[in-house]
């Protein structure tokens, strides 16, 4: 086992992990964060997505023993002070959400994007959502509410 | 005036969805939680000669070993042929069927024990494709020896109305085609997961990822030997089923045995690779069709033989094999009629119910042949179409009866808003529209199980606390059905929607509805839940008018309160509240549903049987490069007939969701099988269309208001998906003037198409 500083979601915590766990793994089992969806344990859906130092990354591909005194960021921790980010808001808003198990990842996804893409267009918006399965909304109302999101952050 | 019915209303549980906090079945833990991992077969047919256990048994951690012995009793979705078991008994039917499992204190020892599991198989012919299937042959090498067929026939139906062939012999114009679909599947989001707890009072719970608690529940009794009171399914947020968590599954039963005999908490998460070795997707079918017209393009006639593939087990298959042939008959007047299809047992991973069950395929071939018709009697695609839909408050030819229909509108917005007769026929070379058209069931109207309950109960309680519960057995799945209760019971009591919580799927807790399945809920458990809060309603409006002296019916509830009709005020809701309750406490009122009765006396009459069907149509916009072969779909113009949008959010969201999944598996979905092996059971090669890939979509509600939904509403879930892949195929024919017989319209498919077209031309 391997002991690791994480800083998740603003509180710092050390964690024994085994030397090839996965931080989707870490997150789930060993910390209770179960709002990060396994989807798919290859790559492939995006449903596990969160933020390593500020980019995201796909937790299912990620060995947690490289995240030692990283800043992660998880579903969790989005809300601020009881509120939702607007990311958030408007997916509720719009009816972007169904099953919601895509939600997480794509919010995660949504927010990493919108931090370097102030006034994104459509199909900067969906290049930015191709690597997240969602089999619920044909992603039309998802697209609206990043595309709404980023309109009320720029206010 | 509140109006809750036809707001848009984002999903109750959104909120929670988008902070991670809803629980989804594989998120439950529990203190002395075991894991469970699977043996699955390698082989696509053979017979287990030996299974030794042994020295899994003594690996690290290894709590409990299930065999399939220890679980023979058989079940199946429909009581007429129930052949699976929990694990294979005797002999392996498909790659991937599970053989053993292992509980363990974790997931990685479960998995390492299982590989120590030595099965000795002897293997059997491997039936893998129908054709080979469908010949005859002995019993000891049929797929289920017990088939009362002389092969691996499964189902075979057939029904005529007329004489088709004759008619369509003497019909002035006439097409004919093969068509092939490869097999898709559900391809939802979450993996299945199940937990399963033996409680200290002798009873079981069981908090599984399912459509259909009611069936698990029942098949959990039957498989397990337990009586129906001790145990209770619970269905926890649902990451999408589409038909594919509609089956009560092995892993539920072994998971809930596992549980049973450690008498600890076990968790069972599949892999993405087990989700797809589940299966339970689409057919690949094969279909013969003819279709005629006169010369006005009244349609003359419609003959059908139909093989669908499926796989080593029943499932769905005998609803899917009549649903084939039964749900062509609509939503055009076709007559005569007539089909034969046939279900073949295969050593597959067993295909069921997907969206839009049993009729996505037949249905493509139908509005592809109605186009090649209306090319050959000089109309255009949408004016044929409008001269052969069915009225509003009719009977098709198999005595489907159709009450509100609102098609003719649906194809007049799609035509409209895509500026069809400007453009179609008149783009240039690459680009084109096509258009197609669709229906869909409301709910079967004949349960699965034959018995004397409603199809449907809803439970409504009211106490001192002033909220509204509503309690009912129906899943919701991601399609927002505990959102379409509140809703009804909101607007019927005249209460913020607030005030109304809803609990759904909890077999202990709710009283029975079927399921999630054939788009019934909105239509089923709406109209009991609306029966409900009548019933409240006038209970609370009797003790208000004895109370205040006015007369109970001329009481309005609305925005919270109690008024007369001229619009004074009586008492708030929560006055109203007390002195409804003083001196009995809380009310629990209930409704239900039933179908009423219909349909022909034939046999095959209640396939396809629906309360009320939707109707819908679709225009597509592709452009293809003749060059590679690639299409791509530019724009998708969808209107349906849902009867009325109680939440007109939610029905947008299933017509976009299901245009998603109709393109795909137009364009690049399929299960590709190599002796029987999945080899592309993986998100990674099983290609779902992206946010890139999907296009802009244009959707209309059309409100045909049924006489008999719950405030005209009829189903929305799974009707638009049926015009969708049609429409794709006729748009290419309009870009590149070539016809493609085979889905998905791959690069590969449409470039031969394309060559073969210039070899004619020379």
């Amino acid at each position: 086992m391997v002991q690791l500083k994480l800083t998740i979601n603003g509180f710092g915590r050390e964690v024994l992990v085994q030397a090839h766990e996965t931080l989707l793994f870490t997150l789930r089992e060993r910390l209770a964060l179960t709002g990060t969806k396994p989807g798919c344990e290859q790559g492939a859906c995006g449903s596990c997505t969160v933020l390593l130092d500020g980019r995201p990354v796909l937790a299912c591909l990620t060995a947690s023993v490289r995240c030692g005194g990283k800043d992660i960021v998880t579903i969790e921790g989005v809300e601020q002070n009881g509120e939702l980010h607007p990311v958030q808001r408007q997916l509720v808003a719009k009816g972007a959400i169904q099953c919601g198990y895509c939600t997480p990842g794509i919010v995660m996804t949504a927010l990493a994007f919108l931090r370097e893409n102030r006034r994104p267009g459509e199909n900067d918006i969906r290049a930015a959502l191709a690597g997240n399965v969602c089999r619920c909304t044909g992603y039309a109302k998802i697209v609206e509410a990043v595309r709404a999101a980023a309109e009320e952050m720029a206010r | 005036m509140t109006a809750a019915v036809g707001n848009p209303t984002p999903l109750r549980d959104a909120a929670a969805k988008v902070t991670g906090r809803a629980l989804y079945a594989g998120d439950y833990s529990f203190p002395a939680l075991l894991h469970v991992k699977f043996l699955r077969s390698p082989h696509a047919h053979a017979e287990i000669r030996g299974l030794d256990i042994a020295a899994a048994r003594q690996a690290p951690g290894v709590r409990a070993i299930a065999v399939g012995r220890d679980l023979p009793v058989t079940f199946g979705i429909l009581p007429i042929r129930p052949d699976e078991t929990a694990m294979a008994v005797d002999k392996v039917r498909y790659i991937g069927e599970i053989v053993a499992a292992v509980a363990a204190e974790t997931a990685e020892a479960a998995a390492a024990a299982a590989r120590l599991i030595r099965v000795e198989y002897r293997p059997l012919r491997a039936f893998l494709e129908p054709a080979a299937a469908l010949a005859p042959c002995p019993p000891e090498e049929r797929i289920h020896a017990a088939s009362r067929h002389p092969s691996n026939l499964h189902k075979e139906a057939r029904l005529r109305f007329g004489d088709p062939e004759a008619a369509l012999a003497g019909s002035p114009l006439r097409v004919a085609a093969h068509f092939r679909f490869a097999g898709v599947t559900h391809a939802f989001t979450e993996p299945h997961a199940t937990v399963a707890v033996w409680n200290a009072d002798d009873t079981l719970t069981v908090i599984s990822a399912t459509q259909v608690p009611h069936y698990l529940h029942r098949t959990l009794a039957k498989v397990l030997g337990l009586p129906l009171h001790r145990i209770q399914v619970k269905k926890p947020a649902l990451g999408g089923g589409f038909g594919g968590k509609s089956d009560p599954f092995p892993h539920e039963l072994i998971t809930a045995y596992l549980a049973l005999r450690t008498h600890r908490p076990v968790k069972c998460v599949f892999t993405r690779e087990e989700v797809f070795l589940n299966n339970r997707g689409r057919h690949p079918t094969e279909m013969d069709l003819a279709l005629g017209c006169d010369r006005d393009g009244k349609l003359t006639g419609l003959f059908a033989d139909i093989v669908i593939d499926g796989g080593a087990y029943s499932s769905f298959g005998v609803v899917t094999t009549y649903y084939n042939g039964v749900l062509m008959q609509g939503p055009y007047r076709i007559e005569p009629f007539g089909f034969r299809a046939r279900r073949v047992y295969t050593n597959k991973p067993p295909c069921g119910a997907m969206r839009g069950h049993g009729a996505v395929n037949p249905r493509y071939a139908v509005e592809v042949a109605l186009d090649m018709l209306a090319q050959e009697a000089g109309l255009d695609p949408c004016e044929l179409r409008e001269r052969n839909v069915l009225p509003a408050d009719t009977l098709t030819v198999g005595q489907l009866r159709i009450t509100s229909n609102g098609v003719r509108e649906c194809l007049r917005a799609v035509r409209a808003r895509s500026g069809w007769d400007a453009r179609h026929g008149k783009l240039p070379y690459g680009r084109g529209l096509g258009v197609a058209c669709g229906f869909f069931i409301s709910g079967s109207a004949l349960p699965i199980l034959w018995n004397r309950y409603p199809q449907t109960v809803v439970h409504v309680k009211l106490d001192f606390d002033g909220r509204v519960v509503v309690f009912s057995g129906a899943a919701d799945i991601g399609q927002g059905s505990d959102t379409i209760l509140a809703l009804v019971a909101a607007e019927i009591l005249g209460l913020p929607l607030e005030r109304v919580q809803v609990e759904s799927a909890d077999t202990r807790l709710t009283p029975v509805d079927l399921g999630s399945y054939s788009s019934r809920v909105t239509f089923m458990a709406g109209n009991a839940c609306r029966s409900a809060a009548e019933k409240l309603r006038q209970a609370i409006a009797a003790a208000v008018a004895a109370e205040k002296g006015v007369a109970a019916a001329a009481i309005v509830f609305r925005d919270g309160q109690l008024v007369t009709a001229d619009g004074q005020r009586l008492a708030s809701w929560d006055e109203a509240v007390e002195i409804a309750l003083a001196g009995r406490g809380a009310f629990v009122e209930s409704g239900h549903y039933t179908s009423p009765k219909m349909g022909g006396d034939f046999k095959g009459a209640g396939a396809g049987l629906s309360p009320a069907y939707s109707f819908g149509a679709v225009v597509s916009e592709v452009a293809v490069d003749p060059v590679t072969g690639r299409v791509r779909v530019v724009k998708v113009w969808g209107a349906h007939d849902c009867g009325r949008a109680l939440n007109p959010l939610a029905v947008e969201g299933q017509m976009q969701g299901s245009i998603h999944m109709g393109l795909g598996q137009a364009l690049s979905e399929e299960l590709v099988y190599q002796e029987g092996r999945i080899v592309n059971a993986s998100f990674a090669d099983y290609h779902i269309p992206t946010a890139v890939d999907t296009p802009e979509m244009d959707v209309t509600i059309v409100e045909s208001r049924d006489r008999e939904g719950p405030f005209g509403a009829k189903e929305a879930g799974e009707g638009p998906i049926h015009p969708v892949l049609p429409a794709i195929g006729n748009a290419i024919f309009d870009a590149v003037g070539v016809r493609l017989f085979e889905l998905p319209m791959t690069p590969a498919r449409v470039l031969a198409k394309l060559r073969e077209q210039e070899r004619r031309r020379g």
